[in-house]
């Protein structure tokens, strides 16, 4: 059976004999560094056909079908159009930060990936405070949208952009406290360790009650913070044209929409691994039978499984339900979702303080 | 496979220091280096046709009124007041959370006391009706 | 020269550099931008001094919350170049002589402060565990304090934002 580590250790005794140490280093870096782009791009690519063909099964319609088998090649096409058409910057915008603003959404993304674990044993850095490294990060790409919706000099981008910047802050609160029950329950930072933790169980099983409101809190929150209907105001289409990135052309446009699709990703990918058990399988008790052949499927397949069933999940409320307004919006996060993942918090380490989870 | 780099650059015994945010430059460098690319690419394949039409902000097809530097209604001010507030509680989680088991019931009588605060605080912000849209 | 410092004087300067386009720029986006790059550069400090709790809380509440909300009063202001209000020159010259003083506080505590090395890299007094431990055992009362300002804040805030009743 392939697996991910296999495949690097072998790169890896490959590289040490034919090179020096330093060598080897510095083309290990430049492997990852291309590994990690080149997942940036595929994903991109994956997730906006994957949009556009659950969109069409959920309105029973075909969808794209034109360009590859089955409209596969859809998204690439529509990125070698966008790579050729004209970056505008238009009159009375902001020059410098006009042009900005994507920069630094990709690069959030991109730092982003950073920390999740793909598969046992492969991951690209293992920090020990990897979840509140993840919540640092993702808090900077809200600047960045407040950045292109001022740069543009344009009335509607300046809304969104203030309606996404208040939509964002509020709902990091509860993304926030929800992963910090998981946290608790772990007593780790680390992400592997919180994967390891999971071994006998997965924390949504494991955790009762309280685990079950965090993870539904988690994921009202993450579709919030990632801009995606029923939360997105920031481009409400029907009254704001296009929200932040109105005036954002070609290239440009498309790193928005780039870190866009990566950001519900992330989330997803890190809902993941902190309620489902990252790349670890599902076992029952002590069948043994059942629980060998979930150990024979690979591990990536595991975490991308449940990754793509998340995002799976986000795309589905996207076509289910209506956009709300802003003050329902501020509402079912100040007046709901806080009060109730705070009492939540304090619930989940009583009860990892008895001892009363497996 | 940045998996050996960690390898490379630190054992598992000092994983705690600053060495350990080596592979982040890196990552930051790539990340730089394909953005610049990529806005570099669509610059160099791209037409270049300017004229004033074209590059006028959208207003609906419109003609421009005054700009879009224009004040803001103050309950996104309060939102963001209220939300650094409640990062700062939500940061101080994040010390308990790793210690609660030694802190045992000690530390949780403290972080109960703190967020008794917050949510008299929030009860506060609720009864004067701060966070309602409108007035 | 180590990599240490390489990095150290490297983060120095662009945080000084940073520091000084906050004051220098015309535009005050444009001066919250800069001071996000300085919270970038004095996070990077954090890392080489292995604090790590430090530049975690450095990057989320100064860097992503403090920098928003300071991005939402600029944009409540109207900052058409026709309303801005004429500066007294007055003003101009107590501005500096505030700033001379101020500076000056700064280098006799300095100079006052004696040469202390500072040990890079290295201590673990910065990991998170440590430092939840030192919060919750020793300084439990400051912490409970700390909420009680925080409190106080909110109240301030809605009174602010809520004028009239």
């Amino acid at each position: 059976m392939w697996s991910f580590s296999k495949i690097a250790n072998i790169i890896h005794e490959w590289l040490s004999q034919t090179f020096n140490v330093t060598w080897t280093t510095i083309i290990e870096m430049v492997i990852a560094g291309v590994a990690v782009i080149s997942l940036f791009a595929v994903l991109g690519l994956v997730l906006v056909i994957m949009e556009r063909k659950v969109s069409a099964w959920m309105q029973i319609r075909l969808g794209p079908n034109r360009v590859g088998p089955k409209g596969l090649l859809q998204s690439l096409a529509d990125t070698l159009k966008l790579l050729v058409k004209e970056g505008m910057t238009p009159n009375g915008a902001d020059k410098f930060l006009f042009n900005l603003a994507p920069f630094i959404a990709m690069m959030v993304a991109m730092l982003l990936l950073a920390p999740i674990a793909f598969a046992k044993d492969f991951q690209l850095w293992d920090l020990n405070i990897g979840v509140l490294y993840v919540s640092a990060i993702s808090s900077i790409s809200v600047i960045s949208i407040l950045m292109a919706g001022w740069a543009s000099n344009n009335k509607y981008s300046l809304l969104g952009a203030m309606r996404s910047g208040a939509q964002i802050v509020s709902y990091e609160l509860s993304a926030g406290l929800s992963v910090l029950a998981i946290v608790v329950l772990t007593g780790s930072l680390q992400l592997s360790e919180i994967v390891n933790s999971q071994a006998n169980g997965w924390w949504i099983f494991k955790g009762h009650i309280p685990a079950i409101i965090a993870f539904i809190t988690f994921i009202i929150a993450v579709t919030a913070e990632t801009n995606r209907a029923p939360f997105d105001l920031a481009e409400a289409e029907s009254e704001l044209t296009a929200g932040f990135h109105t005036e954002y052309s070609g290239m440009k446009f498309a790193l928005f929409f780039l870190a866009e699709y990566a950001n519900v990703f992330i989330v997803c990918a890190i809902g993941a691994t902190l309620f489902l058990g990252g790349w670890m399988p599902f076992h029952i008790g002590n069948w043994n039978g059942f629980n060998n052949i979930m150990d024979w499927i690979p591990s990536s397949v595991w975490f991308f499984g449940k990754t793509f069933f998340l995002i799976f999940l986000i795309m589905w409320f996207r076509w289910t339900f209506p956009r709300l307004r802003i003050d329902q919006l501020l509402n079912l996060e100040w007046k709901y979702l806080l009060p109730i993942s705070m009492v939540n918090i304090l619930l989940v380490t009583a009860m990892a303080i008895l001892k009363w989870h497996f | 496979m940045d998996l050996f780099l960690l390898q490379v650059t630190n054992t598992a015994a000092e994983a705690s220091t600053s060495a350990n945010y080596f592979p982040i430059g890196i990552q930051f460098l790539f990340a730089i280096v394909f953005v610049a690319v990529m806005i570099a690419l669509t610059h160099w394949l791209g037409p270049k046709r300017k004229t004033a039409d074209k590059l006028a902000n959208f207003e609906s097809g419109i003609e421009q009124v005054g700009n879009a530097r224009q004040p803001m209604a103050i309950k996104y001010f309060l939102v963001a007041i209220l939300f650094v507030l409640f990062d700062v509680e939500v940061i101080f989680f994040y010390p308990y959370a790793v210690n609660f088991k030694s802190l045992g019931w000690g530390g949780f009588a403290a972080v109960l006391m703190f967020v008794g605060f917050f949510l008299a605080g929030f009860y506060y912000i609720i009864k004067k009706g701060a966070l309602d849209w409108e007035d | 020269m180590n990599v240490t410092e390489i990095l150290f004087w490297i983060l120095s300067a662009l945080a000084i550099a940073s520091a000084l386009m906050v004051v220098l720029s015309k535009n005050p986006v444009h001066s919250v931008l800069w001071l996000i790059m300085v919270f970038f550069a004095i996070s990077g400090h954090y890392i080489l001094l292995n604090a790590q709790f430090l530049f975690i809380v450095n990057l989320i509440v100064y860097a992503g919350a403090i920098m928003v909300l300071f991005l939402f009063v600029i944009m409540l202001m109207n900052l058409n170049t026709d309303t801005e209000p004429q500066k007294n020159k007055w003003l101009k010259v107590a501005g500096v002589v505030a700033g001379g003083c101020l500076m000056l506080v700064f280098v006799a505590a300095l100079k006052s402060s004696g040469t202390q090395q500072v040990q890079m890299g290295e201590g673990n007094i910065g990991l998170i565990e440590n430092l939840g431990k030192a919060l919750f055992n020793e300084y439990v009362l400051p912490f409970e304090i700390s909420s009680v300002l925080f409190l106080s804040a909110m109240v301030g805030a809605v009174v602010i934002g809520k004028k009239g009743d």
